[in-house]
């Protein structure tokens, strides 16, 4: 964990209610599958928000305006300075991806999956990634996925756009893979699980205190104990987790 | 130079300034940022005779200049600690703790408080007769002052070290309360715990917190903790832990006017982690501002 300020270079809306904003700053550390936790004017508690890219000077996060933290943050210029905490979180596993592992990311739950497409693509795998949506004004990143060599598969449940209906549709369509990385609504991490046979991780989502562990306020039961989702979290292994 | 150290309960500390429970878990996760022996001490997470996984998801919730938690004394309980948690401390922190104890009987508070008496990295125990989070135990022992008389002395029965008792500010009469503790043998109070308080989600129409109340902490609770500690220093002459909302080193230096030995610290550790080191450092400036050379002079002040 670091406690750093980021400048923000751009912040443009680029969905339904969806936001895209590029930070520089100091990125060391940070990993797929984390997240930065945001002090914003006016607010007590931070903000914690999924990282969805990053280099060696800049930060992309991805996010949706559902309450007052996430709409200030959608009004904020070019220049605006932000107080983060980085490198929070124990990010997805690279390791047990094997050669074709499969990426799902439902709404919100998209932005996370880049970074770990983009870092699994550089490992040499065959990434095929499931975007699924509600409609075809919520779509985001399908081009970005494209671009950086992922077969991808994009569900809408008004079936406006792709394949219609939930992300578990496209399954059918994907063939084989081997490996589940995925983040999501519970209900659809919920699917998943049980439309998957394959091994993977997934990644919830919690009310959070403080987001590094020390409050206790975002425990979950897994089969290997209590873990703090912003911690030993947000990722678990498919094995471990309690529905 | 100014003179930082005060004494609590005969043991003399670098600073006033205490990690509260509940916010610093057992050090770890800030001795990862900073060396945590900047610190006087620190108050580590509430514990209990048997483990706890504490209350259902959400415990969290925003509220204005604070927040509510309802985390239900999660804790590994009591041997755990002694025997995973406290030599994984000693790695990090050479100084005395405080060991923070719940219970849901006055056997629990009893067993848990005998045990970690006997450990020597512990200093001072802190009994927290005030959590507002459990149901059956914890608040119901610190809203009498029959239950506080009868915590305070079965503890003090079992234990040689000083015995701090944690009150709750959701009485009509806190300083009564302390009174009884005092009388029981008490060697210090510690106040306030979290106020009870609620939200609701405007979508759900429920309220945000899975066990509904939750305990609200922040800046916005300070001035109900500084009128209670105020009340209580003319009530006891015990010392007195000051707690909520305390942010800065001046919030420091008014609650030890209010009448404070110490000061703890709790929420704005879980929103700056540098929290405390940063109190630390910033407190012999303000005491220079303040025209304060020796710190504990300041105590009582206002009265």
């Amino acid at each position: 964990m670091k406690q750093t300020v980021f400048e923000i270079i751009s912040n443009k809306k680029i969905a339904k209610d969806v936001y895209e904003m590029v930070l520089m700053g100091d990125t060391q550390g940070i990993a797929p599958g984390q997240f930065v936790n945001i002090k914003l004017e006016g607010l007590y508690l931070r903000r914690p928000i999924s990282v969805c890219d990053y280099d060696e000077k800049t930060l992309t996060l991805v996010y949706k305006v559902v309450g007052k933290g996430t709409e200030q943050m959608s009004t904020m210029s070019k220049g605006v300075k932000l107080d983060l905490l980085t490198g929070l979180g124990n990010g997805y596993d690279s390791a047990k991806s094997g050669e074709m592992p499969l990426l799902i990311g439902g709404g919100v739950g998209v932005p996370p999956m880049y970074a770990q497409a983009k870092k699994l693509i550089f490992e040499g795998k065959t990434v095929s990634v499931i975007l699924g949506f509600n409609a075809s004004d919520e779509i985001f990143y399908e081009e970005e996925f494209k671009k950086i060599g992922a077969r991808v598969f994009v569900t809408t449940v008004d079936g406006s756009v792709g394949i219609k209906g939930f992300v578990t549709d496209a399954l059918s369509e994907v063939g084989e893979y081997s490996y589940v990385y995925t983040c999501g609504p519970e209900v659809m991490l919920k699917a998943v699980y049980n439309a998957t046979v394959v091994s993977g991780q997934y990644s919830f989502e919690e009310r959070m205190g403080c987001g590094f562990g020390a409050c206790m306020g975002c425990t979950c039961k897994t089969k290997y104990g209590n873990k703090r989702i912003c911690k030993d979290g947000p990722v678990l292994e498919k094995e471990e987790i309690i529905w | 130079m100014v003179n930082t150290k005060i004494s609590l309960c005969g043991i003399e500390i670098d600073n006033p300034v205490i990690p509260a429970s509940g916010t610093y878990g057992f050090g770890y996760e800030f001795a990862e940022l900073y060396d945590i022996n900047c610190l006087g001490t620190f108050s580590f997470k509430g514990t209990t005779k048997d483990a706890r996984f504490g209350n259902p998801t959400p415990r969290i919730a925003e509220c204005a200049s604070g927040m509510l938690n309802a985390v239900g004394l999660q804790n590994p309980g009591v041997e755990k600690v002694i025997s995973e948690e406290l030599p994984k401390l000693a790695k990090v922190f050479n100084k005395k703790v405080m060991a923070n104890v719940s219970g849901f009987s006055l056997e629990d508070y009893v067993y848990t408080c005998e045990k970690l008496d006997k450990q020597e990295q512990v200093g001072w125990l802190e009994v927290n007769i005030s959590c507002p989070n459990v149901h059956g135990g914890g608040m119901s022992f610190g809203t009498s002052c029959e239950s506080a008389y009868e915590v305070t002395k079965a503890v003090k029965a079992v234990t040689t070290k000083p015995v701090i008792i944690k009150l709750s500010p959701n009485v009509t009469d806190i300083a009564s309360i302390a009174a009884a503790c005092e009388s029981a043998g008490a060697d210090a109070i510690s106040m306030i715990n979290t106020l009870m308080g609620m939200r609701i989600n405007l979508k759900t129409r429920k309220p945000i917190i899975a066990n509904k109340t939750g305990g609200y902490s922040g800046p916005a609770i300070m001035p109900v903790a500084l009128r209670m500690v105020y009340q209580v220093y003319e009530a006891v002459k015990i010392p007195i832990v000051g707690m909520g909302g305390i942010s800065t080193a001046e919030d420091v230096i008014e609650m030890m006017l209010a009448g404070a030995t110490a000061v703890e610290v709790g929420a704005a550790n879980l929103i700056d982690p540098y929290a405390c080191k940063n109190i630390i450092d910033e407190l012999p400036k303000a005491m220079e501002k303040y025209r304060i050379n020796d710190l504990k002079e300041i105590i009582g002040g206002a009265h």
